[in-house]
């Protein structure tokens, strides 16, 4: 069976190894040529009681060719045990006692094909995931044209690995390279490519190498030796992705690395001020790692001393740091006042997620971008820019960087927990094919009479550092005469300087590239969305035969803004929020009418309910 | 170098009669000193009025947020450890809505001279009790009386492992500035109390010692390897009694009483410097009151262990720039 995309969800226990399991897989298909988007999908609980519900563990993969979101539902499902049988079947209702399938719930298509480990649907298993019968299909009313394959997961574990002299736990673990090798045969996938994915995998605990093969080959040969009544898939080669080298990376790890490429370009040493917040934290860990890179992280005692230490090294003279997400960012507000008037370049990472308040943690959401735009004292004007794949993040934190050093202010960068946890395709840049990054400097005849105050001719104040002889000086969070650099409350001066730094955040709207219009240019209906959802914006457009513009600078906005949104009759901006980004919108666009599309579900868009609400509310 | 190169050419704006004037003088005559360069020389400062500081000393300096200064020297420091940087603070800027960042940048021992401006009393807002404030203060903000215990700020210190401890008075400039000097040349995060007098919201705050017929009956200057003796007349020191049970309690005795003992700032115990900052604890009048380098113990500072560490790992790796970096992933050609 040959497919465009197909789309497929590993789901188990929380120790059943399901990320590991999908992420080879994705890596895998990668490796074939297949373009990847991947959604990992875990639980808030670090450890949930075994075989429950709330320990279910997703990770869903769409490969193929045009690939730009993981996927609304899936084709094939792993399901491990019982409780992930139910949580994939019934979606968002699999707590309520007597739900039954329903399509638009389920997390896989009506004629998916479902792998099931039918030794973990004994009557205990089923009773720690809540089934009232001893048939689990039957109660949960799976439609007919589901394929379900049961597979004695378990026991052919158990099998594969008597003689290896492993304890049972041991054993158990392994099950899920049985479920990889079944996925490989499903999928044509050639079984060496996997087991050198394992070797370079155990690298470091060889002894895992050659029960993990043997149990990942013999679930191969089982799909291969049975003559299941299905067929296998073949699913197609990217056609649409430029030639270049490409590995697949997640957006918190893309985030880390394009700030160390900005550092090493303009040869600044890079300084993250950080303090652990989910789904944040794996950007400090990236980095802390990275002290090969010459990289300085500071685990700070809170988020304010996170971006407060940051600050300190920006003073200092580097390129300085903070990753967060809403919570931290409300915390961090009065510290980035200071850089915007202390004039300091600053990058403030946002994963946001959802809120407010402690909200959903491990849930994605838009939900601080009134935040990053509004949310500090007084007149406090910050450059904010979004990410829009797993994979640009690496872009936007390197353009981050780029427009902090050269235009003196903080840059806020929003991402989620999509971008960060989820997989893409990334071409592997040379550092030499990056954009140049010249940090703001100080002229020679500022020498001696150096002061805060003193600009260049797009209003970028001179950055002079500890260490210059010849340009001390005192900087502060108080307001500072417009020419001599000192503490002033003067009337005049104040609305001067508000003005001035307003306007230095304007100016680099002359930097930065023009909206372009995606899709079909030519329709009478325009989506507009913002950051992450691009992907499921993109793919939305396409199945409507709509136009798209799709924002990742939002201030300062695209030069053409304007220009772009008055072509269209039907404006929709959608957004995983109450309406922000149109909000914003409208606050810069005089008279525009714009209708919206807004989900608060703290979950991804579904393409699916996009095109519903486009083609049915007029 | 002469104390006029590291004046700014700011007016200084302390109310007259501040005690933060003398802190000022004695701040230009410790960096002169210590002879540091002034572009190699950093002062931060949160917000309070010490936290002017900054703006009449002629160096890099930066006026930031309140209760932050001790976050963005930790980021100075340890992003730049040539610098010498100073922290400008206060009660309230420090013990109160700093408090973390002060028991952090100890608990981590980063180089800085921390310069903690103790007037009991937040002047720039106009007479609120502090952290300091003892019990029962009356204020703007407690006008029947504090029913707040006060920090010890040297308590405080030595809870969060602070590795340097002196305490100064506004008007005593020569013990100032050695106090300041010395906390420049240890090496790791040193805490120079300075008991400053508030004209204004808290007149003679500390006049059992400041006033100068009172003081060197009322306190005593340690001084490390020295016998601990005070008194107009030198005839007082201070020893040990055991008498009392389980817990010794430190005794004035006669100076040539053999128990006097020797002050060891670099004993890594902190007990007996615990027990000498705290005389005078809840207007304890029986004993005098500790100035002086109370405690001064050599341990590895954060910013040269972060530094040394990179450092270290650099030396080992094989990829130290980006395009090495990338070679690492598992990648494939399309």
């Amino acid at each position: 069976m040959q497919k465009q995309h197909v789309v497929i969800r590993f789901c188990g226990d929380s120790g059943d190894g399901m990320q590991l399991t999908g992420t080879m897989f994705a890596s895998l298909s990668a490796i074939l040529g297949n373009e990847i988007s991947t959604l990992p999908d875990f639980p808030a609980e670090i450890r949930a009681p075994q075989g429950t519900l709330g320990g279910v563990s997703g990770f869903q993969v769409q490969l193929g060719t045009g690939i730009y979101t993981p996927g609304d539902q899936a084709d094939v499902i792993v399901a491990m045990n019982a409780a992930a049988l139910k949580v994939c079947a019934l979606g968002s209702k699999f707590s309520q006692a007597g739900a039954k399938w329903e399509e638009r719930e389920s997390m896989f298509k009506r004629d998916a094909v479902i792998i099931v480990d039918i030794d973990s649907l004994s009557a205990k298993d089923l009773e720690k995931a809540l089934f009232q019968t001893d048939n689990p299909f039957a109660e949960l009313g799976l439609p007919e044209t589901v394929q379900v394959i049961p597979v004695a997961l378990t026991q052919l574990t158990k099998e594969a690995l008597k003689d290896m002299g492993l304890d049972n736990k041991a054993i158990l673990k392994s099950r899920n390279m049985f479920a990889l090798g079944l996925v490989c045969w499903l999928f044509n996938r050639p079984v060496d490519k996997a087991v050198a994915f394992l070797e370079n995998k155990f690298q470091k605990k060889p002894q895992l190498i050659a029960p993990n093969v043997k149990v990942l080959t013999d679930g191969y040969n089982y799909g291969n030796n049975l003559a299941l009544n299905i067929q296998t898939m073949n699913v197609e080669k990217s056609h649409e992705l430029p030639k270049g080298t490409y590995t697949s990376i997640a957006g918190n790890k893309a985030t880390a690395w394009g700030l160390i490429a900005a550092a090493e370009k303009c040869g600044k040493r890079l300084f993250l001020g950080s303090y652990p917040i989910t789904p944040a934290t794996d950007i400090m860990h990236e980095l802390a790692a990275r002290k090969d890179m010459g990289v300085m992280v500071v685990q700070a005692e809170d988020e304010i001393a996170g971006v407060c230490t940051a600050i300190g090294a920006a003073f200092a003279g580097d390129l300085a740091a903070t990753s967060t997400s809403g919570p931290g960012l409300s915390l961090k507000g009065e510290a980035i006042g200071l850089a915007v008037m202390a004039e300091l370049p600053l990058v403030v990472i946002d994963v946001q997620r959802g809120g407010p308040s402690t909200g959903l943690p491990t849930k994605t959401e838009q939900t601080d971008l009134m935040q990053a735009i509004y949310g500090r004292n007084g007149e406090c004007p910050a450059v904010v820019i979004a990410a829009s794949s797993s994979a640009n993040c690496f872009d936007y934190a390197y353009q981050a960087a780029k427009i902090a050093l050269e235009n003196m202010t903080p840059v806020i960068l929003l991402t989620d927990t999509y971008l960060a946890n989820g997989t893409g395709l990334w071409r592997i840049p040379q550092l030499s094919e990056l954009p140049a990054i010249k940090p703001q400097s100080v002229p020679e005849e500022c020498k001696g009479n150096y002061n805060p105050s003193l600009r260049d001719e797009r209003g970028v104040r001179y950055w002079a550092f500890p260490g210059m002889e010849g340009y001390e000086h005192r900087n502060i969070g108080l307001e500072r005469d417009a020419n001599r650099g000192t503490i002033s409350t003067n009337p005049e001066n104040h609305q001067r300087m508000v003005l001035t730094r307003q306007a230095k955040i304007e100016q680099v709207a002359n930097h930065i590239p023009l909206l372009e219009v995606q899709g079909n240019a030519d329709s009478d209906t325009l989506l507009i969305g913002w950051g992450s959802t691009e992907g499921h914006l993109h793919a939305a457009a396409n199945e409507l035969g709509c136009a798209l513009v799709h924002f990742n600078y939002i201030n300062p906005l695209p030069k053409n803004t304007t220009e772009v949104l008055q072509k269209y009759k039907r404006l929709i901006v959608c957004e995983l929020n109450s309406g922000q980004f149109a909000a914003y919108l409208r606050s810069k666009i005089a008279g525009i009418h714009l209708e919206q599309y807004n989900e608060m579900t703290a979950q991804p868009f579904a393409v699916d309910r996009i095109v519903n609400f486009v083609k049915h509310t007029l | 170098m002469e104390a006029s190169q590291f004046k700014s050419n700011q007016y200084v704006k302390f109310c007259p009669g501040c005690g933060d004037h003398a802190i000022c003088m004695a701040l230009q005559k410790a960096m002169a000193q210590v002879g540091i360069p002034t572009h190699q020389t950093v002062v931060i400062s949160g917000i309070g009025c010490s936290s002017r500081m900054p703006h009449y000393l002629n160096t890099y300096g930066f006026n930031t947020i309140h209760g932050r200064g001790g976050a963005i020297a930790t980021g100075v420091k340890t992003s730049h450890p040539e610098l010498s940087v100073w922290q400008m603070t206060g009660d309230g800027d420090c013990l109160a809505i700093g408090g973390n960042h002060f028991i952090h940048e100890l608990r981590r021992n980063v180089d800085l001279n921390i310069c903690l401006f103790n007037n009991r009393i937040y002047g720039l807002t106009k007479g609120q009790y502090s952290p300091t404030s003892p019990k029962g203060f009356v204020s703007k903000s407690s006008p029947f009386g504090t029913v707040e215990r006060p920090f010890i700020p040297a308590e405080l210190v030595f809870g969060a492992r602070g590795t340097f401890f002196a305490r100064t008075l506004d008007v005593d400039m020569p013990t100032t500035v050695d106090c300041m000097v010395q906390g420049h040349q240890h090496k790791g995060a040193s805490v120079i109390e300075c008991l400053v007098n508030c004209v204004i919201f808290n007149n003679g705050t500390h006049n059992w010692i400041a006033d100068r017929e009172m003081r060197a009956e009322h306190s005593i200057v340690l001084k490390h390897g020295e016998k601990m003796i005070f008194g107009k007349e030198k005839d007082k020191g201070l020893a040990l009694d055991y008498s009392q049970g389980l817990i010794p309690r430190l005794i004035v005795v006669s100076a040539d009483d053999e128990r006097v003992l020797v002050h060891d700032a670099t004993q890594k115990d902190s007990t007996l410097h615990r027990m000498l900052a705290m005389m005078g604890d809840e207007g304890d009048t029986t004993l005098p009151i500790a100035l002086g380098v109370i405690r001064n113990v050599e341990e590895e500072s954060y910013d040269i262990a972060v530094n040394q560490q990179i450092n270290q790992v650099r030396k080992q790796s094989k990829a130290t720039t980006f395009d090495q970096l990338t070679a690492t992933l598992e990648q494939w050609d399309i």
